[in-house]
């Protein structure tokens, strides 16, 4: 198992307009690209789990072969810039896909 | 240089600053045109619910002043798009007048044709009561009140009214909202760029130099008909396949398909190729027109006002039963403020050091030795909400609670005043689709300076 910390060289969050957060993840050669999407550990069921959503808000769950990327885009909760806002820019969420332990 | 077209963005944002010598070197070198974003919605709603702008005056005269000396020297034209934040008609005016004092200290005229992008709320409503408006990507539609309760409305502009600003004599273009990679698609298409080229370019450029390594700064395209080289501005920074893939994913809810006001940009074909140490470049995009022409509308509104205060807690006694604890003090407050059980004003907690950033969405609630806590507070009028702020910031200071030790107070206050109301706060009313048929946004042309 490795953390995709190790694999990735780009791992990252942001807004996607105010009511979605977009995941990016880009690795630089297509065989770790391939390893991780093989691996099956980036699905949508595991990724709400991670992020404690509901599964129907994973919008965008995808490996993207032109850009050796996987994306992953969910609703955002609650209204962005709002009272109880957490995270303006939704720039700091990606945290939890550094440890994700790929085969 | 044939069938060549370049195009400059020295900041990916007017007003966040850029290094002018670089800026100049590039200049030099030879460019088509200047483009530049000015606005966004990632920093929240209250710069078009409060008409405030991004940056201040000053950083917008320090970022434009080379902008507007290039512009008079090489007679290359300046596109500004979403100008001060939100692109409201008033932010753009202000825009227009920093323009004039830049022309007037320079001693040169500015020929500048201004877009407004402001909608009447009369507009939205019809639109609404007729159907004519798509759901957001929560699947809400807005409400009448919704329309009516937005301080102001702006539409997303596309690439027709910078076309229009363009057909005309004109050194700089200021454009209220606008779709950020618009004002590129505008300049770029007419001069015979395939659309899909023009709108890669747009989207890639608007944020100036972040599709670089290390990121930060400007960069610049030069397109042919069928494919386009990006490099950075600065001479220390590189573009890679990577950096450029990257950022075309970058900020889209999709990697592949990046719809727009007038189609949808496919990135699907697209192959990127390292050109030289520090150029790459694109082929492959494609442009799919859309049939029926859709704006995106975008709205703010004045929810209430806020009140903050900030302290640490240092205590494992308190840390280790915190949530128990704060719920008390919310009880204790809502007994002294019944708006907070009426529900017309809220109470909230951040634990800096313990789920602050992502809420419900941690999978790692560990505290830290010490724990920041922001108190915020929501209600309909200032002075509502300082009181309760203050009620609430003497709860958590001096509530009891079992095992405790630390009997003179709970929370480590960095800031006096300890209380501190901090405005407005905003949502966004509006961020939905709206058939764009039979909407003109004008184009106002007019000469400043000497």
């Amino acid at each position: 198992m490795t953390a995709l910390r190790e694999l990735a060289k780009v791992i990252r969050s942001k807004n996607a307009g105010p009511h979605e957060i977009t995941f990016d993840v880009m690795f630089t050669d297509e065989a770790t690209f391939a390893r991780v999407r093989d691996s099956g550990v980036l699905t949508p069921e595991r990724l709400a789990r991670l992020y404690r959503a509901d599964v129907s808000h994973v919008r965008v769950c995808t490996f993207f072969a032109p850009a050796l990327a996987f994306k992953l885009t969910l609703v955002r909760f609650g209204d962005q810039g709002g009272a109880g806002e957490r995270d303006t820019f939704g720039a700091q969420q990606h945290a939890p896909l550094l440890d994700v332990e790929v085969p | 240089m044939s069938g060549e077209v370049t195009v400059l963005t020295p900041t990916g944002m007017l007003g966040y600053g850029y290094r002018e010598a670089d800026f100049e070197s590039c200049v030099r070198a030879g460019v088509d045109a200047i483009v530049v974003d000015s606005g966004s919605t990632d920093p929240g709603p209250s710069m078009l619910g409060l008409g405030h702008t991004l940056v201040t005056e000053e950083s917008y005269l320090r970022d434009l002043r080379p902008m507007v000396r290039a512009v008079h020297r090489h007679r290359i034209p300046l596109l500004i798009g979403s100008a001060g934040g939100a692109g409201t008609d008033e932010q753009v005016d202000q825009m227009v007048e920093l323009l004039r004092r830049i022309a007037v200290e320079q001693g040169i005229a500015l020929r500048v044709a201004a877009i407004y992008s402001q909608l009447p709320r009369s507009v939205v409503r019809e639109r609404l009561a007729q159907g004519r408006i798509e759901p957001n990507a929560r699947g809400e539609l807005p409400s009448e009140s919704d329309v009516d309760s937005s301080e102001a409305v702006v539409a997303q502009i596309g690439a027709e009214p910078f076309e229009a600003a363009l057909s005309g004599p004109v050194d700089v273009v200021v454009a209220g909202r606008a779709y950020d990679p618009a004002p590129y698609a505008a300049f770029l298409v007419p001069r015979g760029i395939e659309p899909g080229i023009a709108w890669h370019i747009g989207k890639i450029l608007e944020c100036g130099g972040v599709c670089a390594e290390p990121k930060g700064g400007g960069a610049l395209a030069t397109a042919r008909a069928d494919s386009f080289d990006i490099k950075p501005m600065g001479p220390e920074q590189r573009c890679t396949p990577l950096s450029v893939a990257a950022h075309t994913l970058y900020e889209n809810s999709r990697p592949d398909l990046l719809a727009g006001p007038g189609g949808v940009l496919d990135v699907g074909g697209c192959a990127y190729e390292q050109l030289d140490e520090r150029t790459v470049r694109v082929s492959g995009s494609r442009f799919e027109p859309t049939p029926r022409r859709l704006i995106k509308v975008e709205g703010a509104a004045i929810t209430g006002h806020r009140c903050i205060f900030i302290g640490g807690i240092h205590d494992p006694v308190l840390i280790g039963q915190l949530d128990d604890f704060l719920a008390r003090v919310e009880a204790e407050t809502a007994e002294l403020h019944p708006e907070l059980a009426a529900g017309s004003a809220s109470v909230r907690f951040h634990v800096y050091g313990r789920d602050a950033v992502m809420g419900q969405r941690e999978p790692n609630p560990v505290p830290g030795h010490e724990v920041g806590i922001l108190g915020e507070v929501v209600a309909e009028t200032p002075e509502a909400a300082k009181a309760i702020c203050t009620s609430a910031r003497i709860g958590v200071l001096h509530l009891n609670y079992p095992g405790q030790l630390a009997t003179a107070g709970n929370l480590a206050l960095p800031l006096t005043p300890l209380d501190n109301p901090i405005g407005p706060v905003c949502a966004f009313s509006l961020y939905h689709l709206m058939e764009a048929d039979g909407l003109e946004h004008a184009v106002v042309r007019e000469e400043v300076g000497a």
